[in-house]
């Protein structure tokens, strides 16, 4: 993938959900963020257009940090941070 | 802070109409609701061990198909499980998570699962054929819960 060079931000784990469809990133970036600590950055990719307002809906009701959500050719890429417990 | 409450009633039980309270039930357990599923009539079908959900256009004119066939065609031998391999076949292309999978995923969630009592009874369910993480209960029990959800839905 040539764009990911974009895409190199500091992250702890990242989480590649290409090809599932709702609610499966959102169920597994939850997952995800619950292995790590407070503070620590989820990296997740996803092919599911419809995950860009979860993101942002996931990112607001559970208090965890949306830092970036951006999309590259129907790719989106989204930055999370866990929050303080 | 106190977790907000989800109470779903599935009554429901193609293969269709078993992911919305599932889908629902397990994003909201991940946004960290407390959620509660109450499987009533064939809902109760949702509980079962081995799962065996089927669709079937029949009296429902809504459902996509790829040519369109007349009811009289729809109803011949075999047709509801050609619909049922296609459904499924279609699901697993779009990236939409097996039915057991997303089952799991609410088990593995807490979703509390609370089987029709009087459902078990009229069908004659065997209990042994329906999950362990499944509780029986009634109406009564349902309220419980109900009573003092932030959201119900029916299903």
């Amino acid at each position: 993938m040539d764009g990911l060079e974009k895409y190199m931000e500091e992250f702890d784990e990242e989480l590649d959900t290409s090809g599932l469809n709702c609610p499966m990133p959102i169920l597994k970036a939850k997952k995800a963020i619950s292995s790590l600590s407070a503070g620590q950055i989820l990296r997740v990719i996803s092919t599911d257009p419809g995950s860009l307002k979860d993101f942002q809906a996931f990112a607001k009701q559970t208090g965890h940090e949306l830092l970036e959500a951006r999309e590259d050719n129907s790719i989106f890429f989204y930055l999370l941070k866990k929050r303080d417990s | 802070m106190t977790k907000k409450k989800l109470a779903i009633i599935a009554s429901r039980g193609t293969l269709d109409w078993a992911y919305p309270p599932l889908i629902l039930a397990s994003t909201a357990a991940a946004l960290g609701y407390e959620v509660r599923i109450f499987f009533t009539f064939y809902g109760l079908k949702l509980l079962e061990k081995k799962l065996d959900l089927r669709v079937t256009s029949l009296g429902n004119p809504a459902m996509p198909m790829p040519i369109s066939l007349p009811v009289m065609v729809q109803t011949l031998p075999g047709m509801e499980m050609l619909m049922t391999q296609m459904m499924k076949g279609k699901m697993k292309k779009k990236g939409v998570v097996d039915i057991e999978e997303l089952r799991n995923l609410c088990v593995e969630a807490e979703v509390q699962m609370l089987a029709c009592q009087m459902t078990i009874d009229l069908f004659e369910f065997k209990r042994e054929n329906l999950i362990e993480h499944a509780k029986p209960g009634g109406a009564a029990t349902f309220f419980e819960f109900a009573g003092v959800s932030d959201v119900n839905l029916f299903m």
